[in-house]
């Protein structure tokens, strides 16, 4: 029953990690309708960036910061370069030019800092809270960091003029052209904000996958899981779903298949929830126009 | 200078041309009616005058060429549009729908009191403020269009059939409050409607539209009166 | 087929058949590859660039040819040439049971959904159940065919390598022929029909499920024949090979030597083989990001790849205007402002 529950509280740490993932992912789905194959890559990049700051000797929560808007300008930098001339491209284009992005940025980091592993501080202490033997400080800490990025997230979409913006050019372009909302600078925003949320996953994981440029790939694969279980378009779905997805992975790779075939978790999951409920649980159920 | 005038205008869609060098023109404070039968290019017309279409030809709007500028700029000009359709955002509430109307606004302070105007106008919206838009009826969703075109405080409005599915009582309705903003607030209006005998009742100058051009204009009193080009044009 | 295009290709060949003899043993192993890789690509635009179903996984089904040949060799003692066609049979089956739930997926999805094999391939190949035939994370080792006795009796000497590259070279050739035969046809034409308007090829009586899943088993199996002859060549299989950079791989030759075309598998298999080769000179990294920055390139400027410029030249050289129809692109910008209401 112990290491159940242990397991459960891992599960729900890395799930707080899968959540912000697949959020950035649904975030960017909504607006555009796209699947960002290249978030893992942003976010490990970040991470990276991250790792630069605290060894060239700054203190880890400016540098935590400094990184999340560094993510920021980079995901508009990258809508406005990138994806814009692809956006109503068919749909092989817009794939490949993600991939494109993807093996850049993973090559790129590759060269700049080599593929040595590398660890990467946590901020929460050593000794785990309380003397408890069920979370780490890290555990609790990531899980603490999520919650607040999501509430954050929350708040900013719900109650700001910009974020109700954002929703309505995520929603229906046209009509938000006519209230004079930018749509083409929403949708950079919501890049930019997707991949500071994805920075932020990447700094609450490498501690624990410890730093290397293919440590997101595995991570990407549960966002995916997540989100579609959640519903693609569902920012509230891919939330439940990181969770469920986190608990998943540790329960079964502990008791059931082994920690070996943990990823191929999530390949069940994604071929499964494309063919039974490709809505997921929570997400709309399109129909498409001829 | 007109207030409002388009020269020479044409229109495509892809290689589709469907407006074929249109004149007209409106002056400021007035209720234009545009009229035709379905497919004429009423809403071609409207969209082109926001950048929505490919276009030729020249639009002045306030003494400034629109022609070939970006929805959102026009939008910021002061020219707010009813879309065919009404354009509601269906997952957002009635009052976010509304507040969208004013993003553009500079004059943060004037839009709870407008916010409070529009629910005077239409108190069924104050009643469903919080409802998600999609869920209102066809009328409330129509109000709702024109309410947040009026929270723009526009210079012009361009309203595309505004009586399309609504029943006749809520039409007059519609159209009443629509006089008295045009009268109280000094709102220039472009009507698109295929209902034609209510649009020259709200209107004060009408033009007929057939397969891209203008082949009638006048006093909407006048065209109301002459049956010849009522039956011929309007085919009642 | 025109006869400027049979001389062209048989001048081709004769380059083909020559190059052994021309070049070193490491040299003549690298172009045998090629023709591996151009097999390969060919099974991946027959299901992504001719029926529109885009796959970010193909490295799997490489990855069972493979096997298949490398534990038929290693366990059950087959021959090398044997297991070919075997290794495309299983591949075959296994491609079309793969397309029947992907029938279900369109573009974005089914693009995810083999990206997300192609990153777990390497994870489910390592299973430790599978150990006993798979040989697990140290694989399985082929030893290296010898070139068939007859030839010695006809006075002709090959070295193993000059062996492979001309049984490769055949293969090839039979795999082309396959494809082109194929693509010209009634399925060819059906295939192309579902990819540019899936409704209108049903409605046209095109019975989409069943093309779809038999592209995907068909492509498949020209993988998986590339992927047995690949193992061959490099006497190893590995799991840590198979990774998703080898589906990507894939993709960009595909994309690089252009779309929807049987010429463009050879291009875009010389541009996986040897472009790492010069890239490598730089920096480890460095083939990858050139990788993705010619794929953006491609992307924006030549949509249709090395194939599609090389038509395009020609066309314009031999004065064939092609009137006023323009060349389909791959991306077709257009502003919101064109479209219908």
């Amino acid at each position: 029953m112990d290491a159940l529950l242990h397991q459960v509280l891992a599960g729900l740490a890395t799930g707080g990690i899968y959540a912000s993932m697949a959020l950035a992912l649904v975030m960017i789905y909504q607006a555009t309708h796209l699947v960002n194959f290249a978030q893992g890559e942003l976010a490990m990049f970040s991470t990276y960036i991250a790792w630069s700051l605290i060894e060239a000797g700054m203190p880890y929560w400016a540098a935590f910061f400094l990184t999340v808007g560094f993510s920021f300008v980079l995901g508009v930098v990258i809508e406005r370069v990138v994806i814009r001339p692809v956006e109503h491209a068919p749909v092989l284009a817009v794939v490949v030019v993600f991939i494109a992005l993807l093996v850049i940025l993973n090559s790129v980091t590759g060269w700049i800092y080599t593929f040595t592993i590398k660890t990467f501080p946590s901020p929460f202490p050593e000794q785990p809270l309380f003397g408890n033997k069920y979370m780490s400080s890290h555990e609790i800490g990531a899980i603490c960091v999520t919650m607040v990025v999501l509430v954050l997230l929350y708040a900013f979409f719900r109650y700001t003029p910009l974020g109700l913006a954002m929703r309505a050019a995520a929603q229906n372009p046209e009509s938000s052209r006519l209230v004079g909302i930018r749509v083409g600078w929403m949708l950079a925003l919501g890049w930019g904000l997707a991949a500071a949320i994805g920075s932020v996953a990447g700094m609450m994981v490498a501690p624990i996958v410890f730093l290397d440029p293919n440590m997101m790939g595995g991570v990407l694969l549960y966002a995916f899981a997540a989100a579609l279980i959640g519903g693609i378009d569902s920012p509230g779905g891919a939330v439940f779903g990181g969770f469920l997805v986190g608990v998943l992975e540790n329960v079964l790779g502990a008791f059931v298949i082994g920690n070996e075939l943990k990823l191929a978790v999530a390949l069940v999951l994604i071929i499964g929830v494309l063919t039974v409920r490709p809505s997921g649980f929570f997400g709309k159920v399109h129909v498409t126009r001829v | 200078m007109a207030f409002l005038e388009a020269t020479n205008l044409h229109a495509a869609y892809g290689q589709t041309r469907v407006l074929h060098g249109m004149n007209f023109a409106m002056d400021e404070g007035t209720i234009t009616t545009l009229l035709g039968a379905n497919g004429a290019g009423k809403t071609t017309t409207l969209r082109a005058l926001c950048g929505m279409v490919r276009t030729e030809g020249q639009i002045q709007f306030a003494g400034q060429r629109v022609d070939g500028r970006a929805t959102e700029d026009i939008v910021r000009l002061g020219i707010a549009h009813v879309p065919d359709g009404r354009g509601t955002f269906v997952n957002l509430t009635t009052e976010e729908n509304l507040r969208l109307g004013a993003y553009t606004r500079k004059d943060r302070d004037n839009v709870e009191p407008d916010l409070e105007r529009i629910y005077g106008y239409f108190p069924r919206l104050k009643e469903r403020r919080a409802q998600q838009a999609g869920t209102l009826s066809g009328g409330e969703q129509q109000m709702l269009a024109v309410s947040r075109a009026l929270m723009l405080r526009p210079k012009l409005m361009l309203l595309d059939e505004p009586s399309f599915g609504l029943a006749p009582l809520i039409v007059k309705e519609l159209f009443g409050i629509l006089r008295a903003v045009n009268e109280k607030e000094r709102v220039s209006m472009l009507v698109v409607e295929q209902n034609a005998a209510m649009a020259l009742n709200l209107a004060d100058r009408a033009y007929v539209i057939e397969t891209g051009r203008v082949v009638l204009s006048g006093l909407s009193a006048d065209i109301r009166k002459d049956d010849a080009v009522r039956r011929a044009y309007l085919g009642y | 087929m025109k006869k400027s295009a049979l001389i062209g290709y048989a001048v081709l060949l004769a380059i083909a058949c020559a190059l052994p003899f021309l070049v070193s043993e490491y040299r003549t192993f690298q172009f045998t590859l090629v023709l591996v890789y151009s097999i390969a690509l060919l099974g991946l635009n027959i299901l992504t660039g001719y029926n529109g179903q885009i796959s970010l996984g193909h490295g799997a089904f490489y990855a069972i040819g493979a096997y298949v040949a490398a534990i038929l060799m290693d366990k059950a003692g087959f021959p090398y040439w044997a297991t070919i066609p075997l290794a495309g049979a299983v591949c075959l089956v296994a491609g079309f049971l793969f397309g029947l739930p992907a029938l279900r997926l369109e573009g974005l999805y089914l693009a995810l959904a083999t990206f997300a094999l192609g990153v777990s391939l390497p994870q489910l190949l390592k299973y430790h159940h599978l150990e006993g035939w798979t040989g697990g994370v140290q694989g399985i080792v082929i030893t290296k065919p010898d070139a068939p006795e007859f030839l010695a009796s006809l006075g002709l000497t090959l070295n193993q390598d000059q062996w492979l590259y001309f049984f490769t070279l055949a293969v090839t050739l039979v795999m082309f022929l396959l494809a082109w035969n194929l693509l010209r046809g009634r399925i060819g034409r059906a295939m192309m029909a579902i990819r540019d308007n899936h409704v209108a090829a049903e409605a046209m009586g095109v019975n989409n499920a069943m093309v779809k899943s038999l592209t995907f088993g068909v492509s498949a199996m020209f993988t998986g024949v590339a992927g047995a002859l690949g193992a061959i060549a490099i006497q190893f299989v590995a799991p840590d090979s198979f990774n998703i950079f080898l589906s990507l791989t894939f993709l960009i030759g595909m994309v690089i030597g252009g779309v929807a075309s049987i010429s463009g598998a050879l291009y875009g298999a010389l541009f996986i083989q040897f472009v790492p080769n010069v890239a490598d000179e730089i920096s480890k990294a460095a083939p990858w990001a050139i990788f993705g920055l010619f794929l953006l390139g491609f992307t924006y400027l030549m949509p249709l790849g090395i194939a599609g410029a090389i038509r395009m030249g020609l066309a314009r050289l031999t004065r064939k205007a092609h009137n006023s129809q323009p060349v389909e692109n791959m991306i077709r910008p257009h502003s919101p402002k064109e479209e219908n209401p």
